[in-house]
């Protein structure tokens, strides 16, 4: 969701993240984010509550809107359920940095709007509990607890339309109205 | 510079003379598929769409396999909502219980995917009919019901990785023991964003179902899509299967690839990857010197491994042999044509006096769905494609990655080895 060319005005209006971090590791993958025991429901607040249940039993207790997961290399490999980041966005979480993506992740982040960054440095200098904004405009990711900060990647401008038009549907949608 | 095969198939689709990897693209899809599990979100999103309806009902693949038949309420109403939606928009291809196949085994058997098709699909496994020279991968539900509305998609036109392969495989080496040692040497994001290409003379000594099963774990490197060339085998698989017209693309001479491997396939012994990712990678060899690792289950079955010629194998193994005692071998052919073919060889009795089940087609265990879960603490040796935590079951239960015939010898074992240690 990082807009380092600015962003289509008047679509979207609060473009910042802030929140505590949850931290993981290497491959977070898609059975671990949300079990495929619970994918014979696809309502959102049902996948929320059992999200990341088989890595982190506390983060549904914990977790608070507007947080920010932090990651280190390919989250959210494996499957191509979209029941992964919705469940995440469901859970409240505001942002996910990690240092790489799994693709079918990353494609379908953007086409629900869930903001998803890759940003090597942050992913490392970041810890679990510190205090993160995220300001999608800029790009800048602060560690408030850390007082550091970091440039994430940006999103093509392709993207960028699709996230701001608040997903692919209704990009495709506008696109036909034209 | 010149384009490999995945950027002038893209290229193709997308009506454009020229291609390079980063590029993003608008393409168009010869096929949508999706399960009962991705297609009822991507329903949901469907019915956002201003003009409602599909783009081609001959063009989109609905098969319930995940949770059928029906293992619970909520799973019947998944699958209820998918047959709702297939009648009411006349999909063609909708496959019910009786009809219906583990997708990615299923597809090209009914001849709906052919070389030069671009085809997407929302389970992460369509990466498997790169096989037969079409470039496929896995997307989301909202893409799914983007591409049944439009009958298009993006991409960003991927890089490529080269793999040469050459020489015979030993007896007991399939396909699976290629892509697992392949996975084990790039690792689990080896491949991320890209393409795996295929190449090299050791391809004419694999079979259609080893290549079936090398491409279906593509993603399981990070990978894209993997594609092979279309030669004379593969031309006879389509041409059997399908009277869709097909095309074939071969990459340019000067296509540049990021890397390059060459892999022996003479030299490949039977590999196995231990919990929990597809990456850790161990020969028989390695394990012969290890404590002996006991199991409780084995699956033989799986869009990567439940063709026939898997069975076969592990029939091979299985017959006039007995699993160990105590040991659950679960064995699921992957389409009602294969489970047939399985019956009329005897295959299916060598299984069952074996002292194995037999199920009917159902992706069921290997994403822990049911027919199969493991408890705490279990282990099990499957020819499935991923080993995650909790991916089988229990959370802290445990699944050894291996082809049919090790799972065949670990099921009479009781432990891990392979069919000649029997």
């Amino acid at each position: 969701m990082i807009c380092q060319r600015g962003r289509p005005s008047g679509l979207v209006n609060d473009m910042n993240a802030k929140g505590t971090v949850f931290k993981y590791g290497d491959n977070v993958d898609t059975d671990v984010i949300i079990p495929a025991r619970y994918l014979n429901t696809s309502e959102p607040g049902e996948l929320a509550a059992h999200c990341m249940e088989d890595i982190d039993g506390d983060f549904i207790k914990k977790v608070k809107k507007g947080d920010i997961i932090v990651a280190e290399k390919n989250f959210g490999c494996g499957s191509s359920r979209e029941h992964a980041p919705i469940a995440i966005k469901a859970a409240g979480v505001s942002c996910v940095i990690a240092e790489t993506f799994a693709r079918i992740f990353y494609r379908n982040a953007i086409n629900i709007g869930l903001p998803i960054i890759e940003c090597p440095e942050a992913a490392r200098g970041i810890g679990a509990g510190d205090e993160v904004e995220v300001n999608f405009d800029t790009g800048i990711i602060t560690n408030l607890t850390k007082n550091t900060s970091f440039k994430g990647q940006a999103f093509p401008e392709f993207m960028q339309r699709i996230i701001a038009s608040e997903g692919l549907v209704n990009y495709i949608n506008s696109k036909q109205d034209k | 510079m010149g384009m490999t095969m995945t950027q002038k198939i893209l290229a193709a689709a997308a009506g454009l003379d020229k291609v390079e990897a980063g590029q993003l693209i608008e393409a168009k899809l010869d096929l949508v598929l999706g399960n009962d599990i991705t297609s009822p979100v991507a329903i949901k999103e469907m019915e956002k769409f201003q003009n409602k309806g599909v783009f081609d009902k001959d063009k989109i693949a609905l098969v319930p396999d995940h949770f059928v038949p029906n293992k619970d309420i909520k799973s019947a109403e998944h699958c209820k909502c998918v047959r709702e939606f297939a009648r009411k928009n006349e999909i063609t291809n909708y496959f019910e219980v009786g009809e219906m196949g583990i997708e990615h085994a299923l597809l090209p058997e009914k001849g709906l995917t052919v070389a030069g098709d671009v085809v997407i699909g929302a389970d992460s496994h369509t990466c498997t009919y790169g096989a037969l020279g079409a470039f496929s991968t896995g997307v989301g539900s909202t893409d799914m019901a983007a591409g049944m509305a439009t009958g298009k998609a993006w991409f960003k036109v991927p890089a490529a990785i080269r793999f040469n392969l050459t020489g015979k495989p030993a007896k007991w080496v399939s396909g699976k023991d290629v892509i697992l040692h392949i996975i084990g040497m790039i690792g689990v994001d080896g491949a991320l964003y890209k393409s795996m290409e295929f190449v090299g003379d050791g391809i004419g000594n694999l079979s259609m179902d080893d290549r079936f099963t090398i491409a279906n774990m593509a993603i399981e490197a990070g990978g894209k899509n993997g594609i092979f060339p279309v030669d004379a085998l593969a031309e006879e698989y389509i041409k059997a299967h399908s009277s869709k017209p097909y095309r074939i693309f071969a990459a340019d001479e000067d296509a540049e690839y990021d890397a390059e491997y060459t892999i022996d396939l003479g030299s490949l012994t039977p590999t196995v990857a231990f919990p929990h990712l597809p990456e850790n990678t161990h020969t028989l060899e390695e394990i012969s010197k290890m404590e002996p690792i006991a199991i409780d289950q084995v699956v033989i079955g799986s869009c990567t491994n439940g063709r026939l010629e898997d069975l076969r194998t592990a029939a091979r193994v299985l017959e006039g042999r007995h699993v160990a005692s105590g040991m659950r071998c679960i064995v699921i052919p992957a389409t009602q044509a294969i489970y047939l073919q399985a019956m009329e060889e005897g295959l299916l009795r060598t299984f069952i006096q074996a002292g194995a089940i037999v199920s009917t087609p159902t992706c069921g265990p290997c994403l822990g769905g049911y027919m199969g879960i493991l408890a705490e603490g279990e282990r099990c040796v499957s020819t499935t494609n991923r080993n995650f935590v909790g991916r089988m079951g229990h959370v802290s239960s445990e699944i050894y990655l291996a082809s049919p015939a090790v799972a065949a010898a670990s099921a009479v074992a009781g432990r891990i080895l392979g069919p000649e240690e029997l």
